[in-house]
């Protein structure tokens, strides 16, 4: 299926959670924040499968003012 | 030896405990000092320690996937000491602010920060000003207030947009000095002062943050002398040539400011009053 991740289309594999995207990029659950289809996710939602077409965004904080 | 009195000495009220509240936010220091354009981070850090601040302020972005180190700005702020703002930076639609406000949140939550409660709202018109979208600012406030956070509303010094800011349920209004990183100080000290009359209008307790534009340590002075409970900076300190020795030129400009605020200035006259009485002068005075 295919799955928009901070704004680029990728292939996955059916049963990718956003629990497992972060794995894959090393990153830790609590350093980040999700958006899935423009909706704060939660950490309740991070062992949901993805479905086709889902748009997740993984942001974290940086430098600001 | 005599021992010489120093006022400065008897003075028993620290700065540090001259406490103000934004909402359920008790703060012992009123200087907010943002974590962006540091040349690394452990000036960052030091320029931090040295400022005094107690509250500091980030952005939400994208998380680079490629960044195999896994490094965050998260590891470099001590959340123990800090608590911080998450500002809703480089947003121009009321949605997208409420969006990145929500993110902050989370990520705050999940590591126990107190700062989970707020945001610094930015709503913006456009990227070469960066100035504030009043309309969509006032939109975001009320639906971010229904959301649950305290919202602290970055705002233009228009006095009639602040107060509206106000009335959408902003828990603090923040008017700029001057344009974002411009580094041009408060440059219409009368709209400012307009800012904080109207605001604080019946309700003096009401906390007004000068934010942007400071641009070195008088700047901070002169909003504080006019009355503002704080001062949100960044630039200023991290693109000083020596940013550490301005963070702390910035935290003593705050003390001087608040002081001198406190204190009671003196009317301006359009003519001199001499200091040493003339009673008893020995000396020629032209006129009489």
């Amino acid at each position: 299926m295919t799955i928009v991740v901070n704004g680029t289309k990728r292939e996955a594999t059916d049963g990718t959670t956003i629990r497992s995207l972060l794995a894959e990029s090393n990153l830790a659950p609590e350093k980040v924040a999700i958006e899935l289809n423009r909706r704060l996710a939660r950490s309740d939602k991070y062992d949901l499968p993805l479905i086709e077409g889902d748009e997740v965004e993984i942001v974290t904080f940086v430098g600001g003012g | 030896m005599p021992r010489i009195r120093s006022s400065f000495v008897s003075y028993n009220v620290p700065p540090m405990q001259d406490v103000f509240r934004i909402k359920d936010f008790q703060l012992t220091n009123r200087l907010f000092v943002g974590t962006g354009k540091y040349a690394t981070y452990d000036l960052m850090q030091n320029a931090l320690d040295a400022s005094g601040c107690q509250v500091v302020t980030v952005a939400v972005r994208r998380e680079r996937l490629i960044d195999s180190a896994g490094k965050s700005l998260l590891d470099y702020l001590d959340l123990n000491r800090y608590v911080i703002l998450p500002n809703t930076a480089g947003c121009f639609t009321a949605d997208d602010a409420i969006r990145v406000a929500m993110l902050g949140r989370d990520l705050l939550e999940k590591n126990g920060n107190k700062g989970a409660g707020w945001v610094k709202l930015e709503v913006l018109g456009d990227k070469k000003t960066l100035l504030p979208d009043p309309v969509g600012t006032i939109e975001a406030t009320k639906e971010l207030v229904k959301e649950g956070f305290t919202v602290l509303a970055y705002t233009s010094d228009d006095p009639r947009s602040a107060v509206r800011i106000k009335e959408a349920g902003a828990a603090s209004v923040m008017p700029a000095g001057s344009p974002i990183g411009s580094g041009q100080g408060i440059l219409n000290p009368l709209n400012v002062s307009l800012c904080l009359e109207l605001l604080k209008e019946g309700d003096p307790s009401y906390p007004v943050i000068v934010d942007a534009g400071v641009g070195c340590a008088s700047d901070v002075a002169i909003a504080m002398e006019l009355g503002a409970d704080g001062v949100l900076l960044n630039t200023g300190i991290a693109h000083a040539k020596d940013p550490v020795k301005m963070a702390l030129a910035m935290k003593h400009a705050l003390e001087a400011g608040r002081l001198s605020y406190q204190s009671g200035r003196i009317p301006k006259k359009r003519y001199a009053t001499a200091s040493s009485t003339f009673d008893g002068v020995i000396s020629y005075i032209p006129g009489e």
